[in-house]
């Protein structure tokens, strides 16, 4: 058995984006680590999240771990249905969304995500599967968090591709496009948290009990900067583990 | 007037070679009986648009009926990469035309609704809307600001699965409702599946659930089970197993060529399939039951 205080990365990970969410927030929710994520902050501090999917469901409450994006389950015994067209208007174009959760192949210095291909575009050494939802989620959620293992090929200085932006190259690059959301607001990675300074550039905010800055720094492509107020997480606590692995991943199929 | 025939038939008159085609339903719905059938008849230079090509162009690319596609997420949802896809565009085999999912259906209710074009508010990613000249920007006559544009979206042929249509093509649909009404909407001509023929009175008996009218509809077959290994809420559910077992199969071209060899060009037809799967499959992918409460339209 696995002690209270022994966790691996991914719940690492799946703890401290759900300590990110507050009570009431609508949240765009995704499959695996961010359903995670949000389920488990449903079931401690905010059992009012409401949660989006981007298939067109509104207040899901599924009974098993969805595989995918559109899984039945989501809509038996959700508040509401409705189109793409009207989840992306209605929902998300028109800001009626407070939290977005985004992944991608790399994320740079300042929180642009690329999820579209590695090498040139029209050649592509590495074809991804491309923007789906998150070109928009970016742009206009609220707030934005990040949710990536920390691996240098993963964090380069510059991403090869805007698939969504960050802070685009800092200052007021990101406000100057009219975009109304916040952007991304963190990074959660298995080693730490990044957030963005008055820059818009991500710096290192948090580590995770037992992590160096050195190894931070040797897994991020760029002079990784350290906030003066760098905290140390609390590890995940008995609770968040129990339900994470009893009742909401009890196959051990993301965590 | 009926416009019940053959799924076969439907492929056969309504399809043709370089069409551009929308296969519909996001994650749920997917009409992979009418693609199977389109690989059976060996057709070609298929122009394929769908938000997520899904495993039902994955198979449709890998059986050479495709010239391009037309896509926002090319994925297997919840599992990886779509490899026969993925592949084709690597090797410069595949031509694409890429869009984000919101800008993909906006496409099609400009097309649907018969508009020039549909505005978008600014996403301020520079990227893809440099590569793909579509995307164009216009300015807001009333407040000056530039928003972004595209163009519609009408494939000549749309395939729709549905729960349950009459003879006519009048089609009730729940749960999760993608881009279903707008391709129908979109496209030149229609070819709707459905789970179940009823009678006009049962449509009747609930019109707010009726998203797609007879008057779009140009063939109507009846394919229990059409979309497995896809899903129809609250006949069957999504065979996540086959999902995962897909990314072992697609790993290469002779195991695909397997599949297909199997699974499609050696039955005749979805039922045939649908047996072949057998009764373990049957009994995993059962969707028990949930039934809402009944509504009173009034009686007038």
């Amino acid at each position: 058995m696995i002690g209270e205080l022994t966790y691996n990365p991914k719940e690492l990970m799946v703890v401290n984006a759900s300590r990110l969410l507050r009570d009431r927030d609508v949240v765009f929710v995704g499959v695996g680590i961010p359903n995670l994520a949000c389920n488990l902050a449903m079931r401690t501090h905010a059992p009012n999240l409401q949660m989006i999917y981007e298939a067109g469901v509104i207040g899901a409450q599924p009974s098993r771990l969805p595989l995918s994006i559109g899984d039945p389950s989501l809509v038996t015994g959700s508040l509401s249905v409705c189109s793409m067209y009207d989840v992306f208007t209605l929902y998300l174009q028109r800001g009626n969304v407070d939290v977005g959760f985004l992944g991608g192949a790399q994320i740079d210095q300042y929180g642009n995500i690329n999820a579209t291909v590695i090498g040139d575009y029209q050649h592509p050494k590495v074809r991804l599967p491309g923007s789906g939802g998150s070109m928009e989620i970016a742009a206009w959620a609220n707030r934005c968090y990040i949710i990536t293992p920390h691996q240098k090929r993963r964090f380069p200085a510059r991403v090869d591709f805007h698939t969504s932006i960050g802070f685009l190259t800092g200052g007021d690059a990101r406000e100057m496009t009219g975009v109304r959301g916040g952007g991304p607001q963190a990074v959660v990675t298995n080693l730490g948290l990044l957030q963005p300074d008055a820059n818009g550039e991500l710096v290192l905010t948090a580590l995770h009990p037992g992590v160096t800055f050195e190894e931070v720094q040797e897994n991020t492509g760029w002079p990784l900067k350290q906030s003066f107020d760098c905290e140390v997480t609390d590890p995940p606590n008995k609770e968040e583990l129990r339900i994470l692995r009893e009742e909401l991943d009890p196959q051990g199929i993301y965590i | 007037m009926s416009k019940l025939i053959s799924l076969k038939d439907a492929v056969r008159t309504l399809i043709h070679d370089g069409d551009l085609l929308y296969a519909s339903g996001f994650t749920h719905l997917i009409p992979f009986a009418a693609g199977h059938e389109i690989i059976r008849q060996g057709l070609r230079d298929l122009v394929l648009a769908r938000a997520t090509p899904d495993l039902i162009y994955d198979q449709m690319v890998a059986a050479g009926c495709a010239r391009k596609v037309i896509f926002s997420y090319m994925g297997n949802p919840g599992v990886g990469s779509l490899r026969r896809v993925r592949e084709a565009i690597e090797k410069g085999a595949l031509d694409w035309e890429e869009y984000s999912h919101f800008s993909m259906i906006s496409r099609l209710q400009a097309g649907a609704s018969g508009l020039p074009f549909m505005p978008m508010k600014q996403t301020g990613a520079p990227d893809l809307v440099s590569h793909n000249q579509k995307y164009q920007r216009v300015t807001d006559p009333y407040t000056g600001e530039e928003v972004v544009v595209v163009p519609p979206l009408k494939p000549d042929v749309a395939i729709v699965h549905v729960q349950r249509s009459d003879a006519q093509g009048n089609a009730h649909v729940w749960g999760i409702l993608g881009e279903q009404r707008l391709a129908a909407f979109a496209a030149q001509r229609v070819i709707l599946t459905a789970e179940e023929i009823v009678d006009e009175s049962v449509i009747r008996s609930d019109p707010n659930r009726t998203l797609i009218p007879a008057l779009v509809v140009d063939a109507v077959c009846q394919v229990p089970y059409c979309a497995h290994p896809s899903y129809t809420q609250g006949y069957h559910d999504r065979d996540n197993e086959f999902y995962l077992a897909w990314d072992e199969i697609s790993k290469s071209e002779t195991s695909v060529r397997a599949y297909l060899d199997e699974w499609v060009f050696n039955l005749p037809d979805r039922k045939a399939y649908w047996e072949k799967l057998g009764p373990e499959v049957h009994q995993r992918l059962h969707a028990g039951k949930r039934l809402s409460q009944p509504v009173n339209y009034g009686d007038y």
